[in-house]
């Protein structure tokens, strides 16, 4: 307390007399303050806003293609989501009647031409060593979940379609995989590994992603990913792999092609 | 004589103007995200009056192309939007500003009044405190629609995870129309604005960066003469 008035003391004999200020001088000093403050913070706005817009891409690796900040950002609104995620949040469902008779092809990275479905084997990579070869007709005997919901692109577009297959959680319980699913990801290639996705497992074993075979009630078609394709409602289409070749588990993030081009690897929904 | 007269608290200056450059962004970041698929149009009867957008507009702005570093931007900038948002809500609550800005009984009456006085249609506006009835509905309506934004916003950013503000949209689908719409009304409430600051003066204008109005106040007569002829007339 001393120390205080005593400084207070010195600090007052260096200036003059107190006088009240007249309302100009008032005006002026608040004016002085009030813009000289908004200039300083606006320009340091802008600083951060050319810091961020400039900022260098991310180095290449899982992900890539992103400012490096804010692919940071796109990780920390992950884990923020995933405080909220919850396999009993579904997809809402429509009737059959809602479901598009032309369903939407957007691209086939991956899945071009034709493909010899007799020939073609989903090999499932466990993590023994040991691959699994499935055919088709193997996955057609399990037990059969339909769904028809709202398709999400993430370019922007949606579109109610109807799809038919098994359960990704009933296809791991049936060919005894349940110690794979204690891995963090699932990860799954075209068969010429062109197109490749990466999956949390929680989204994955959703009770309403399906190793699809049918649309609309026939077998898939091959610009549709035939003979199997995933389809994760909780995930933008990207994440929707069309003609399954092999699918892997890992505690790592599988690579996934587009988070290598600059979007949010968990694209969630 | 010159009279200081407080008129914008200082935290409400403060997130008026960090509103301008995150609106900005997210209005420019969600063009690069709508780009991807750009479907909606301003149709009546039949016949498309305005196509969201035009080629040359994209072009100006550089927005082809750019899907992942707008989504990037736009899920970045969402949480400074909605924090700026809650911390000016919460203020005007708090220190009863709410009061002067929430619309009453008479503002809707008025407002018409306000309209047309702008137009210089009407002689006299209606009496009014710190805002007007026309501000007071624009100021409010802006906000609820800053909420529309976060809602449909966060609606279409995790439909399954919120499902129920989904359903509230009336669907994702739906939820990106709102979520367009509220967006092409911060631009027209924006350009409004814009005009009436500018028409409105230097006084105002400086009363949202330095917080007052100078009033010029005349001095009141130490003694008040009465039947003053000349005094009355001037009134």
């Amino acid at each position: 307390m001393k120390l205080t008035k005593k400084l207070s003391k010195v600090f007052s004999k260096n200036k003059s007399p107190k006088k009240e200020l007249t309302v100009e001088q008032k005006i002026s000093r608040r004016n002085f303050i009030a813009f000289g403050s908004f200039l300083a913070l606006g320009s340091a706005a802008y600083g951060g806003w050319r810091w961020l817009y400039t900022s260098p891409e991310e180095k290449g690796g899982v992900t890539a293609g992103a400012h490096g900040p804010l692919r940071a950002v796109l990780n920390t609104n992950e884990k923020v989501v995933r405080q909220l995620y919850s396999n009993n949040n579904l997809v809402k469902t429509y009737p059959k009647e809602m479901a598009a008779k032309v369903v939407r092809h957007n691209s086939d990275i991956g899945s071009e031409g034709l493909i010899d479905v007799d020939a073609w084997k989903l090999s499932v990579k466990k993590n023994s060593g040991e691959v699994l070869n499935i055919g088709i007709d193997e996955i057609r005997k399990l037990p059969k979940t339909e769904i028809i919901y709202d398709f999400k692109c993430v370019e922007g577009w949606d579109q109610i379609s109807h799809w038919g297959g098994v359960k990704f959680s009933d296809f791991i319980t049936h060919f005894k995989l349940d110690a794979e699913t204690q891995f963090e990801y699932v990860g799954m290639e075209t068969p010429d590994k062109e197109y490749y996705v990466g999956v949390d497992m929680p989204s994955a074993m959703h009770p309403q992603t399906l190793l699809a075979y049918e649309v609309n009630e026939k077998p898939l078609p091959p610009k549709h990913g035939a003979p199997l394709r995933l389809i994760i409602p909780v995930k933008y289409g990207i994440k929707n792999l069309k003609r399954i070749g092999s699918i892997n588990f890992s505690n790592t993030r599988p690579p996934d092609y587009w988070a290598e081009q600059g979007y949010d690897y968990y694209a969630g929904l | 004589m010159k009279v200081i007269k407080e008129k914008h608290p200082l935290l409400m200056r403060w997130t008026h103007w960090v509103n301008f450059p995150i609106l900005t962004i997210m209005i420019w970041s969600g063009l690069l995200i709508y780009w991807a698929n750009d479907t909606y149009t301003f149709t009546l009867f039949g016949v498309t009056f305005i196509r969201f957008f035009p080629q040359g507009f994209y072009d100006a702005l550089h927005i082809p192309k750019r899907l992942a570093e707008g989504m990037a931007f736009h899920f970045l900038f969402m949480w400074f939007f909605a924090l700026n948002g809650f911390l000016y809500v919460a203020y005007t609550i708090i220190s009863g500003q709410w009061r002067e800005l929430v619309p009453n009984k008479h503002s809707f009456k008025e407002a018409w009044q306000v309209v047309l006085h702008d137009l210089h249609i009407r002689k006299m506006a209606p009496p009014q405190n710190k805002y007007n009835a026309a501000q007071r509905i624009a100021y409010t309506a802006i906000i609820v629609m800053g909420f529309g934004s976060l809602i449909t916003g966060l609606a279409i950013y995790k439909p399954v995870q919120f499902n129920y503000l989904a359903w509230l949209c009336g669907g994702y689908h739906l939820a990106r129309i709102w979520h367009f719409v509220l967006t092409i009304g911060y631009v027209l409430f924006f350009l409004v604005h814009v005009v009436q600051v500018i028409l409105a003066g230097w006084n105002n204008f400086r009363s949202v960066i330095s917080g007052f109005e100078v009033i010029d106040e005349k001095p009141q007569p130490a003694i008040q003469i009465q039947n003053d002829e000349t005094n009355e007339k001037a009134e």
